[in-house]
């Protein structure tokens, strides 16, 4: 039984994931919480861990969810879930290949609606950020003092680019700092 | 082929920190520099559906580039490479990751880490929205979606589904008229 919703969330989230990694977060995010396989807060973790190691974050959240769930084979089978649905839509697009891009290149119907769903993935990863802002995760005033910087930092090389912001922004040194800061403050 | 394929997205896959989109440059001097399999321009193309479709879109070029080059046995070997670096890494830290949160030093560095994973989604938004040229209006859909996800519970399925379904609503109305 946890194998076949362990499939059907993965499934799901494959097929409905547009727009990329941080896009599907979300997408993720609500099928742990509804089924409680998760906290906010190990989702949190998870993410973490993604950001580190190398891989698609979609991959590394299937394959730590089902582990954590349904063990090894709950791993793979969440793995495989994830990417059928990408097998099936890629596969019949590489096959119709070239009636595939005389047809969409231009038609209305196809550019829009990349266009707006281009606008509602920006709306998923903005509620994949607030709904992780949770008194478990943002614990006191160092946290938002953590959240701040590492959002400055992440921007600044959009503003005022040179080398120094350009290493500065770099997620795994900042999740690197962020580890340290916490060492140093939250160590009794 | 299936050999070659995976071991050159394996290669990719295990050396490219920064999810899917952060490989794309790697794929293509591997795949279009070095080998020669398909040319720039169908590289282009490829990223084009490889971001439109659903998906990873790691995953999804490994597919089409399995599959223009090699046909299935292809496609089973970019994608095999492409997703076990990242499923065995995370697989091995799952598997001691729960004991390690009992220390007190590794407790200690996430109470620090989460914030800055929360601010690591949110900024991004800031160049998306610019990439998007987002304007007055068309950022209520944005604010919408978050909305209703965050404080509504919906799911972001839903949502998706919605602005599919409105999009295709609306171009009909407008090319009858």
């Amino acid at each position: 039984m946890i194998y076949l919703q362990l499939f059907i969330s993965f499934f799901k989230i494959g097929l409905f994931g547009f727009g990329g990694g941080l896009a599907i977060l979300s997408l993720i995010q609500m099928e742990v919480e509804s089924h409680g396989w998760m906290t906010p807060q190990e989702f949190v973790d998870i993410v973490a861990v993604s950001q580190v190691t190398p891989g698609p974050i979609g991959i590394n959240c299937a394959t730590y969810v089902g582990y954590t769930v349904g063990g090894i084979w709950g791993s793979v089978l969440s793995t495989f879930a994830i990417v059928l649905p990408s097998l099936i839509i890629m596969l019949s697009i590489c096959k119709a290949y070239f009636w595939f891009t005389k047809r969409f290149k231009g038609n209305p119907y196809f550019e829009q609606t990349l266009r707006m769903l281009r606008f509602t993935v920006i709306g998923l990863i903005a509620s994949a950020a607030l709904m992780l802002i949770k008194p478990t995760t943002f614990i006191d005033p160092v946290s938002w003092i953590i959240f701040g910087a590492v959002c400055f930092f992440t921007v600044l090389p959009q503003v005022y680019k040179n080398k120094v912001t350009e290493i500065l922004s770099h997620p795994i040194l900042l999740i690197l700092l962020a580890g340290l800061a916490g060492l140093v403050v939250y160590q009794s | 082929m299936f050999f070659q394929l995976f071991w050159t997205y394996l290669k990719i896959g295990t050396f490219t920190l920064g999810g899917g989109y952060a490989m794309l440059p790697l794929i293509q001097r591997e795949v279009v520099d070095r080998k020669g399999w398909i040319d720039e321009e169908e590289f282009l193309n490829m990223i084009a559906l490889a971001q439109a479709a659903p998906g990873l879109i790691a995953v999804n070029s490994a597919i089409f580039i399995g599959w223009r080059i090699g046909g299935w046995r292809g496609v089973c070997g970019a994608v095999l490479g492409a997703v076990l670096p990242s499923f065995l890494i995370i697989l091995a830290i799952a598997m001691v990751f729960q004991d390690w949160k009992e220390i007190p030093a590794v407790e200690a560095a996430f109470k620090g880490i989460r914030p800055a994973v929360v601010a690591l989604i949110a900024a991004p938004l800031v160049k998306l929205a610019k990439s998007a040229k987002i304007g007055w209006i068309t950022a209520l859909i944005p604010i919408a979606a978050a909305l209703l996800i965050w404080l509504g519970h919906v799911n972001p399925v839903w949502v998706i589904f919605t602005t599919i379904l409105l999009t295709l609503i609306v171009v009909k109305l407008k090319i009858k008229n």
